[in-house]
């Protein structure tokens, strides 16, 4: 079934390729929108803005999400800014070098035409978030400011304070009041999609539960978007929301969807270190800190174990006494080598023995230099709120004693495969933002996940999923009471009742850390073989457990957050799986996904372009059975591809 | 440490509530409000006691979604935080913690500590947006804005629509979240447009939806988690009053 991966980019010049698309879809005459409906689950900046575009086009749209206001979805949680190809610093920034960026930073894994258009929307995203009153930083002249990011030479980054997420989300989420005061969008917050409804290969609903009432209600539809973001959570410790997941995702790959690039997860190197094993949340610090923060561990294991013991501090080990890892090993680049990188090196170290907290799991990120360099008032100024931040969560004050910090899970690259459209192997079937895997390769850059989102939602969706909806103006209302959505439903049922059936001994959490235990162990920072099978093996024998002895309380039919729980932590075991099965094939290191047996003498990531410059689409092939893979070459046409190098 | 935990029990929106109190020994003083009520829900979990339902999330003090008013404030005893963001390091060992839901007529209880906050999103549906469509935006350096008053905007618009605010006054006025919205975008030029018929429209929604009246206690600024201040209210009062005389 390889010819289900038909990408559909236009043929021609990059930079003609988007328009070229555009001209050939067909329209929807007003008259007919009004008779389609389209499905949008999630209501980050990709659902929401999609949403809310869709509503003003006229179509009838409804829009899902399972906190209890759209505003709620993770996006909020995005500090630093988004990118955008605006050149208003007159640094020579293009829309080509920010899809150069944009493929580079990917280590060369994703689709040229598809990061090329996410670069050339990129400055209209700007505008219109602009025009709905996001109050961007400005300069005193009243122009939009700017600042940089890892990975790259310009200043393109817009932001607002350290909240450019959730202003951002905001300016979409009023986009979406809008809407749904015109009658355009009906929104269902404390919705949970449960299941997809496929009709003669189509998509044509979901299956949600109301989180108040927990009745499963049947929603048909013309077409469905799913807008659901990434399955970080898969590894319980990550700095994703508490409710974020990839069930969503999940059932389509059920039903049929391919799943492409599980393997390529994001690890962010400066995240406040576990604390202990009560906790449940990891919290980010913003990259920028790397700025003028220098990263060390001792050089002596004497001092590690004193540092252990609280006999020393870190500001009284001599600065001959301190490896500053990164300085050392990657001069030119030194403490700003991207995310990957630096994430391996502090694991490295912690591997070896230097960690320096109780745990054996941070390093040292140290601004004292910065503060003797730049002085007080300097340094307050650019990470004033962030050493507050710092200080709030540890109690301890990064102006005396350096912050600790160890790398966490905060994004995921894989996701849904799409088509240029945006279309998965179902049609009918649309994934945006986090959800779908098209456009940051083996490596997200930094402000680079907001412009996808809103890239997406805006000005990608709302014109693409016409040429699926041309077609469809003459159907009716798809029926609820069809047989898919009975059987759709009954399905659905059993999974719940089967796990209220349970009445085991141990919590949904205590599992779900487990999981996440064999994740970071075997498929996380360093990954190999055999490391990948045990993976399998004990991912399988989890599962096994919790269909024994997993104990949900309550009741299907009231608000139940275990319940909740409960069916996410099903489908992160297959996420889990699947992203094992996926590292396991792709034998060369890349991006955020390393394999020990691909490296070079220096232990630097090794790529092998002649045998993984590919997508791996993964086919479902039914419960408990290895998915099938198919391939999508991928071909770069326009751009050079190259090692990327840190160290001169 | 060890804590007493006191917190409101109840079923549903119909049944009536009770305190119950529950003993938990072990909790770091690392630990965050939010992780020693993990805790606590795995105990009773185990001992085959229904959880404690709350509302949480991002667990970064940015989504909004936790609500708690602890000992008799929203969010607990530290300033400026949300509950997400409080420390049991905060508390003294062995204090007995009073836990309830935000209390309002306004913000229905769902279920124990979740309360029903959709009547937010409806005063925002009234009017808090610029009636922009996707695409027919100018570029956006055509449209100036000072730095001290997008910094001032930006202030009001950081609320997050916890509601304790709400939770807070004793009136249960929504004054605080109206005004930041009304005041994030009146003070743009991109938002005066629309300005007074936004305020006039979001005022009379909050009234229809069943909030009180604010006689400017100020109790609400004190309380929110994003410190947003009462001059916000004072520019959302001139907006509704030059809407009056428009009329």
């Amino acid at each position: 079934m390889a010819d289900k991966l038909i990408s559909k980019i236009p043929d021609g010049p990059l930079s003609e390729k988007w328009t070229k698309r555009k001209s050939e879809i067909h329209l929807v005459s007003p008259n007919n929108k009004r008779k389609l409906e389209i499905i949008v689950v999630g209501t980050g900046l990709g659902g929401a803005s999609a949403a809310a575009s869709l509503g003003e086009l006229g179509y009838n749209v409804k829009v899902f999400c399972i906190s209890d206001s759209p505003r709620r979805a993770h996006s909020i949680a995005a500090q630093g800014g988004i990118n955008a190809a605006k050149n208003y610093q007159n640094d020579n920034d293009s829309i080509y070098r920010l899809f150069y960026d944009t493929i580079k930073g990917g280590d060369y894994r994703a689709r040229e035409a598809n990061v090329y258009r996410l670069a050339e929307v990129s400055a209209a995203i700007i505008d219109q978030c602009v025009a709905q009153g996001i109050p961007f930083a400005r300069e005193y002249g009243g122009y939009l400011a700017n600042r940089s990011f890892g990975g790259v030479q310009v200043s393109r980054t817009f932001y607002a304070r350290g909240q450019t997420g959730q202003q951002l989300l905001l300016g979409a989420y009023a986009s979406l009041n809008k809407e749904i005061a015109a009658g355009t969008v009906k929104s269902y917050p404390r919705h949970e999609m449960l299941d997809l409804v496929v009709i003669n290969g189509e998509a044509k609903g979901i299956i949600a539960r109301n989180l108040v009432t927990g009745q499963l209600e049947r929603f048909g539809a013309h077409a469905v978007v799913i807008a659901t973001g990434g399955y970080g959570n898969t590894y319980f410790l990550s700095t994703n929301a508490m409710n974020s997941n990839g069930s969503a995702a999940m059932q389509c790959y059920r039903k049929g969807a391919y799943f492409a690039n599980p393997c390529f997860a994001q690890i962010h190197p400066t995240c406040i270190p576990v604390h202990g094993d009560q906790q449940c949340k990891l919290t980010l610090m913003s990259e920028s800190l790397r700025n003028d923060g220098r990263i060390w561990v001792p050089k002596k294991i004497e001092d590690v174990e004193k540092l252990r013991k609280h006999q020393i501090k870190a500001s009284q080990i001599p600065e001959e006494d301190r490896d500053y890892y990164l300085e050392r090993r990657y001069p030119a680049f030194g403490n700003l080598v991207p995310r990957d990188v630096a994430s391996r090196a502090a694991k490295e170290r912690c591997d070896a023995g230097f960690g320096v907290n109780e745990t054996g799991k941070a390093v040292f990120l140290d601004f004292s230099d910065a503060i003797r360099r730049l002085g007080h008032q300097k340094v307050a100024e650019r990470y004033g709120n962030l050493f507050e931040m710092y200080e709030k969560i540890t109690a301890s004050s990064p102006w005396e004693e350096p912050m600790m910090i160890y790398p966490a899970i905060h994004y995921t690259m894989g996701g849904i495969w799409v088509d240029y459209d945006l279309q998965t192997t179902i049609p009918g079937l649309y994934a945006i933002g986090e959800a779908n895997f098209s456009d940051h390769g083996g490596n997200r850059l930094g402000a680079s996940a907001l412009m996808q989102g809103l890239a997406d939602g805006y000005f990608v969706i709302p014109v693409t999923i016409g040429d699926y909806l041309s077609h469809k103006f003459a159907e009716p209302k798809t029926d609820i009471n069809a047989p898919e959505f009975a059987v759709a439903e009954k399905a659905v049922q059993a999974r719940i009742d089967r796990l209220f059936s349970i009445k085991g001994t141990e919590t949904v959490d205590s599992l779900h850390k487990e999981l996440g235990h064999i994740m970071w162990e075997y498929v996380g920072m360093a990954r190999d073989e055999e490391g990948l099978k045990t993976a399998i093996t004990k991912i399988k024998e989890l599962r096994e457990r919790f269909y024994k002895d997993v104990k949900v309380p309550g009741t299907q039919f009231e608000f139940n957050q275990e319940l909740e729980k409960a069916l996410r932590l099903e489908d992160f075991f297959d996420i889990g799986e699947l992203m094992a099965y996926d590292a396991l094939n792709r034998r060369e290191s890349c991006g955020g996904h390393f394999r020990i047996e691909s490296q070079t003498e220096e232990g630097e990531a090794k790529r092998d372009d002649a045998n993984f410059m590919y997508v791996a689409a993964w086919e479902y092939k039914g419960e408990g059975k290895e998915p099938e893979l198919h391939k999508e070459n991928l071909k770069y046409e326009f751009i050079e591809v190259k090692t990327r190098n840190y160290k001169d | 440490m060890n804590f007493n935990v006191k917190i409101w029990r109840q079923r549903n929106a119909k049944a009536k509530g009770h305190f119950e109190t529950y003993h938990i020994d072990d909790i770091e003083s690392d630990a965050s409000f939010l992780e020693m009520l993990d805790i606590l829900n795995e105990k009773l979990i185990r001992e085959g006691i229904d959880p404690v339902s709350f509302d949480h999330d991002c667990r970064e003090g940015i989504c909004g979604a936790c609500s708690l008013y602890i000992d008799g404030r929203a969010h607990g005893p530290d300033d400026h935080v949300t509950t997400c963001q409080l420390f049991m390091r905060h508390f003294k060992d062995g204090a007995t913690i009073t836990v309830e839901p935000w209390r309002s007529s306004a913000f229905p209880v769902i279920k124990d500590l979740v309360v029903d906050r959709r009547a937010y999103d409806k005063i925002l549906q009234a009017g808090g947006f610029i009636s922009v469509r996707t695409g027919a935006a100018q570029d956006a350096n055509n449209i100036l804005i000072g730095h001290d008053t997008a910094e001032e905007s930006m202030d009001a618009a950081a609320c997050i629509g916890c509601g304790a605010c709400v939770a807070t006054c004793k009136n249960g006025s929504a004054m605080l979240f109206v005004a930041a919205r009304v005041s994030s975008l009146a003070l743009l030029p991109q938002g005066k447009v629309e300005a007074a018929k936004r305020a006039r429209a979001m005022v009379a929604k909050m009234d229809e939806l069943g909030f009180g009246n604010c006689t400017n206690t100020r109790a609400c600024e004190l309380e929110c988690p994003k410190g947003i201040s009462v001059a916000h209210i004072a520019r959302l009062n001139r907006e509704f009053l030059k809407a009056k005389f428009s009329e």
